[in-house]
């Protein structure tokens, strides 16, 4: 009988090693600036910048995006959005503090959960109610940052007056706008280091080779891919669409309460205004990190190089401080967005050459 | 035939949709191990039918028994899980994954509870050879053309070991080899005992695969026969409702062209059009009244030649003439301006704006014409709109509904008025008469003759081989992105054409030679 | 390719529709809501003032209703003033299939470039009538000059217009707090303010404007063809693209129309506060303005404008949260309750539709 042979139209040499699973192209060559900025910094700024300190404080400064990013991550490959990281994190942030008094163990669990619950609900709105996840995570992220605000009065004010015979001795730590971590608790420990590195760069490594795994490897990870490449195929192959989207976003709120965690446990006092913007800054490191924001095609390992490369841009900008000439708040904010807009053109370029 | 050979039986189904009763109370009885057709025009409801079997839509009456059991699926994941797998016509595939992921996708592989890319590769490999198919299953489905695009979706719903498989116009992607593999999987399917419901268009197919035949016209079943009992002038006139001697006589399209004079002016001239690798060298022209027919395989670059002439596409090297003076445009205005239209392919994608009213979609194009210091007059439109509506005969309750109520070949319709409204010199029909039932189909082919007849030169591509050789006065042939024959009205033939599109390399293999 | 004759059932994309029936019912809905919440009002001031033994300064207590009336009704029509001139900027990008996160931005540094002109040498050199023309003419120029260069990402090198507008978002305030390095510029001119604090006929000048916007927006898109052009590319790109429809033209156009627009309300802004703020100016106004569109009932996804559902949806949003806000509700409860009421008109407009 005779057969059909079909070629698919081949990316020889350089192009076709890059088309490797774990990164996409784009993703090799963001390594490559990831690694030459590195180099520059040494360089230019010696010791100061590569020193244990500086990086070691950089990576768990980064490690809250870090998260977020990779939650993010998923979100986008099934061709949606969570812009509601942010307010998650910083309400769970306030969580933690609260809970801090109870030991590390509940500070770490309660607003872990609590990020989940509020993700199944954005999952829940999302693919059962069928809103379009922007609207859907606006609102989250709207309600969960009026909770944030609100919570030092929940704990101080309200559950006083509700019971007013059991002695509140957490008073003191809530003020009216913020609450403080109970110190004696240990629950500062998260940020301290285990076996040379801090504790929350080990997080990091474990979450996102998890992620990693559960993209490449497991069904899940492949459904996920799939919905975001074609979700009405995916619906009609018979997958498991809606299960996964929720999920996915349920995924996202559990790592955005892991970045508030550590983001308590950094300051001494979790504060309501915090996290503003960091749901932009996922989503900037997970373009150029290379995963396509239409979905259906993306990488773990990309975004962490993402999240790298824009903390160690970041870091570097306050290092310049040339004869007084520093660069303010507002500079880097300019930087920032020049940043991304150079990035994305680039990857669009890259992207347009290789079809 | 006893009980136990019954697979399934549909028994008085009914389906209401808003105004409009699309299944009324229809039967369809399938045996195992049979191919069984499945025919109709659009609105006779066998598209309802087969989506209400598989779990796409709920029915509102009626009992559905299958396998010896009364079954109600809700999902089309409910359907796959009892037994029937599905190949729809448009690709529901996922182009981003690799071949090999998307025929097991939800049954891949695993080893201590993660996937096994090595078994998945092989397993799917297994099962592309096994239908006659040798490709590189780890490379994006989105490489490959639409035609292996369809056989792949084919590999999958066939290798769910289902007791029916539902296809659903398979073959309107395919090429005659590919058809040729489809029916030898067929062949095998029924061997193993697997019934196939078979639904398509391209009535010469059941004749050569199929068992028995279900007819059915508006919503109901009209007959259920042995396909060998009947023929295709018979099954034509039962789809339609007509005359036997009625279909005989004017042929199976409605095209009636007159001649055309060899002195008759050229309005479209194409030399060596060259737009790598999309387009190699395409030189094709029309006269002023001729309908110039477009043939070739899938692949072949006639879409794109069309889009490349009409502006929506550069053109790199060679040169166009427009009325024997040399053009180039920049954009489609400029082809509109000069009197071109374009009626694209996929009526969905690229023709029919879905939330806009019938009386946008139709004047879109000829809003500069319609409005005075940017302000669209209306009476001008509406004018416009009721005496297109009324020339093509378009079946709607008011211009003001949404195009997307109408059914495909009253979508068509308005399409054509987008461009017939402007006077055009030149009208580019890619595929005008697809996916529109055998009714609205000849009605279009008239209303093109007669464009004809006005003076209108017409560039119809077209996968039909009827269309080809009663519509056309001259036909060009491509392959490989070239065009390589040109057929007078006396060259045209059946196996002229198929001779031409068939020679040369196949177009899988297309690989830029510069 | 579809060979189906009705809608796909199994299609999961809804859309609304604010031309039928339902869409009526819709806007009535929404009316409906803002009605009973302004009458709600009504009742409250007049209980608040009748209850309240101090008469500030005039004697009666129905002047003093009256007083408080009109004061609730000015801090109202100037909140929802800006959200509405913005939003429909913001309406007229989504229907396109965009949509702008810069509109904050843009305020910002439309607000900050007008005290730069009138506070600076010009006023001495040319006198105010000049001076505050351009105060007004420059930052518009420049608001849509952004707009523009948003246009330009999307349409030339085809940055999605998250992306692009994210650019925008995330430098441009940068470079408005740049340009006075992050102090505020307070000022007093009376000229400039007239834009925000007149009060011709009674009503702040910000509504004439906001209503101006609002009736010019709507013709454009239901009677020029620039309007249909707008839908047909939200609608289908390729299409409107193959009808010969100018798609790079228009899109550009209604991003520098956003631009413009945001210019205007980020001048209101600094009118009514007498100061500048970079760092405040539109601050999250584009979740206002996504809400009100949202809740007005265009479709995210694009092809359909209703402008003067963004209007509604801007009112009932504005509304909701003064009346809360004014029954005691705490602030941070309130956006609690927004976010809620967001949620439940999005779900509702889905439910209608489908």
């Amino acid at each position: 009988m005779a057969v059909t042979q079909a070629n698919s139209t081949p990316k020889q040499g350089i192009r076709g090693f890059m088309s490797a699973n774990l990164f996409q192209n784009q993703g090799v060559l963001v390594f490559v600036v990831l690694i030459v900025v590195f180099l520059a910094g040494s360089i230019i700024f010696g010791s100061t910048f590569y020193s244990g300190y500086n990086i070691t404080t950089m990576l768990v400064f980064n490690s809250m995006f870090a998260f977020i990013s990779l939650g993010m991550t998923f979100v986008i490959i099934t061709g949606g959005i969570d812009l509601s990281v942010s307010s998650v994190a910083v309400l769970t942030s306030m969580l933690a503090a609260w809970f801090s008094r109870f030991g590390l163990l509940p500070a770490i669990f309660v607003p872990v959960i609590v990020g989940t619950l509020i993700g199944l609900f954005n999952g829940w709105t999302i693919s059962k109610l069928g809103i379009l996840p922007f609207i859907a995570t606006l609102v989250t992220f709207m309600a969960a940052r009026g909770l944030a605000l609100i919570m030092p009065k929940i704990f101080g004010i309200y559950l006083a007056n509700l019971f007013p015979n059991v002695s509140w001795s957490w008073v003191d730590y809530v003020a009216d706008y913020s609450i403080v971590i109970d110190r004696s608790q240990n629950f500062q420990a998260i940020i301290g280091n285990f076996l040379g590195l801090p504790i929350p760069v080990w997080l990091i490594l474990i979450a996102y080779t998890l992620g990693a795994v559960l993209l490449q490897y497991t069904r899940f990870g492949r459904v996920t891919l799939a919905i975001g490449g074609n979700e009405e195929a995916a619906r009609l192959m018979g997958l498991p669409v809606t299960v996964t989207k929720t999920l996915v976003y349920a995924m996202s709120g559990a790592l955005a309460g892991l970045a508030g965690v550590i983001l308590a446990s950094r300051s001494g006092t979790a504060l309501p205004t915090e996290a503003v913007g960091w749901e932009l800054q996922a989503i900037s490191a997970v373009v150029v990190g290379g995963t396509l924001l239409t979905g259906g095609k993306g990488s773990v390992v990309s975004t962490l190089i993402g999240v790298l490369l824009l903390g160690l841009i970041f870091n570097l900008l306050n290092f310049i401080n040339v004869g007084g000439f520093s660069l303010t708040v507002y500079w880097q904010a300019v930087v920032r967005g020049a940043f991304l807009f150079i990035v994305v053109l680039l990857q669009s370029s890259w992207l347009r050459r290789n079809r | 035939m006893t009980s136990n050979d019954v697979l399934l039986e549909m028994k008085d189904i009914l389906k209401v949709f808003p105004g409009i009763v699309a299944v009324d109370h229809a039967n369809m009885q399938i045996s195992r191990g049979e191919v069984h057709a499945l025919v109709g025009e659009n609105g006779a409801g066998k598209s309802t039918m087969i989506k209400i079997l598989t779990g796409a839509y709920i029915r509102d009456g009626g009992k559905i028994t299958f396998d010896g059991q009364d079954v109600e699926y809700r999902t089309p994941q409910q359907a796959q899980e009892n037994g029937i797998s599905t190949i729809y016509q448009e690709i529901n595939l996922v182009p981003l994954r690799s071949v090999a992921e998307n025929i097991l996708m939800g049954r891949e592989p695993t080893r201590y509870g993660l996937l096994d890319w090595k078994r998945l590769n092989t397993e799917a490999n297994r099962i592309l050879v096994q239908m006659g198919i040798e490709i590189d299953v780890t490379k994006p489905l989105a490489d490959y053309n639409i035609a292996i695009q369809q056989m792949v979706a084919i590999a999958r719903a066939v290798s769910f070991k289902s007791k029916l498989v539902v296809m659903d116009e398979p073959t309107s992607s395919l090429d005659d080899h590919e058809v040729h593999i489809l029916f030898e999987t067929i062949r095998r399917l029924k061997a193993e005992g697997v019934s196939v419901i078979f639904i398509t268009h391209r009535l010469d197919e059941l004749f050569v695969i199929c068992d028995r035949i279900t007819i059915m016209r508006d919503g109901k079943t009209i007959e259920t026969r042995d396909i060998s009992s009947i023929t295709k002038l018979e099954l034509v006139s039962k789809m339609l409702g007509k005359e036997l001697g009625q279909v005989r006589r004017s042929g199976a399209t409605s095209f009636e062209i007159k001649e055309v004079g060899p002195d008759a002016e050229m309005v479209l001239e194409l030399d060596q059009a060259k737009n790598s690798p999309v387009l190699q060298d395409v030189s094709l022209n029309v006269r002023k009244g001729e309908i110039v027919g477009l043939a070739g395989l899938l692949g072949s670059g006639r879409s794109e030649a069309a889009r490349a002439i009409f502006g929506a596409d550069p053109i790199r090297e060679g040169q166009m003439r427009w009325d024997g003076k040399p053009v180039s445009f920049l954009s489609t205005r400029d082809a509109i301006d000069v009197g071109m239209g374009y009626c694209p392919e996929d009526r969905k994608a690229e023709g029919v704006v879905p939330f806009l009213s019938v009386r946008e979609n139709l004047t879109l194009a000829a809003l500069p014409r319609l409005t005075h210091k940017g302000i669209i007059n209306r009476d001008k439109q509406k004018q416009i709109v009721d005496q297109f509506i009324k020339m093509l005969g378009i079946k709607l309750s008011s211009p003001d509904q949404k195009i997307r109520e109408l059914s495909g070949g009253n979508q068509q319709k308005v399409l054509l008025a987008r461009w017939l409204c402007m006077n055009p010199q030149l009208l580019i029909l890619d595929e005008p008469t697809r996916g529109i039932d055998v009714g609205a189909k000849g009605e279009i082919q008239k209303i093109i003759s007669g464009l004809a007849d006005e003076g209108v030169g017409v560039l119809m591509i077209t996968s039909e081989m009827e269309e080809l050789t009663e519509g056309s006065h001259r036909v060009f042939v491509m392959r490989d992105r070239r065009t390589v024959t040109e057929l007078s009205r006396e060259e045209i033939s059946q196996d002229a054409i198929m001779d031409a599109m068939a020679h040369g390399e196949s177009e899988n293999n297309v690989e830029v030679q510069s | 390719m579809t060979t189906s004759d009705q809608a796909s059932g199994i299609s999961t994309t809804m859309r609304d529709d604010t031309r039928g029936l339902l869409g009526k019912a819709r806007t009535y809905g929404i009316l409906a809501v803002i009605l009973i919440l302004v009458i709600f009002n009504f009742f409250r001031i007049w209980n608040t003032i009748s209850n309240t033994a101090t008469f500030v300064e005039s004697g009666t207590v129905q002047q003093e209703y009256i007083r408080s009336l009109n004061q609730a009704l000015n801090v109202n029509l100037t909140q929802v003033a800006t959200i509405v001139i913005v939003g429909v900027g913001m309406t007229l990008v989504i229907a396109t299939g965009g949509i702008d996160l810069s509109v904050g931005a843009i305020m910002a540094i439309a607000g900050q470039i007008a005290p730069l002109i009138f506070l600076g040498s010009i006023g001495q050199r040319f006198g105010m009538g000049v001076t505050n023309t351009l105060a007004i003419i420059v930052p518009l120029i420049v608001s849509s000059a952004v707009g523009l260069f948003n246009g330009f990402m999307v349409t030339q090198l085809r940055f999605q217009p998250i992306i692009a507008t994210l650019v925008v978002y995330i430098g441009g305030r940068g470079i408005a707090q740049v340009l006075t390095n992050g102090y505020l510029q307070v000022f007093r001119n009376p000229g400039f303010q007239y834009l925000a604090l007149g009060r011709p006929l009674g009503i702040p000048t910000q509504v004439y404007i906001m209503f101006a916007v609002v009736i010019l927006a709507d013709l454009l898109v239901r009677r020029t063809s620039f309007g249909q052009y707008v839908l047909s590319i939200g609608g289908n790109e390729r299409a409107a693209r193959l009808a010969g429809v100018p798609v790079n033209r228009v899109k550009t156009a209604v991003y520098v129309i956003s631009g413009f627009l945001c210019g205007i309300a980020g001048l209101i802004v600094v009118a009514i506060n007498s100061a500048s703020d970079a760092n405040l100016n539109g601050l999250n106004i584009e979740l206002d303005a996504i809400a009100a569109v949202a809740v007005g009932g265009t479709p995210l996804s694009g092809g359909i404008a209703t402008i003067w559902g963004t209007l509604l949806g801007a009112l009932f949003i504005q509304l909701a949260r003064f009346t809360l806000i004014s029954i005691g509700v705490p602030y941070e409860f309130a956006l609690v309750v927004n976010a809620a009421i967001i949620l439940t008109a999005v779900y509702l407009q889905r439910q209608r539709s489908s």
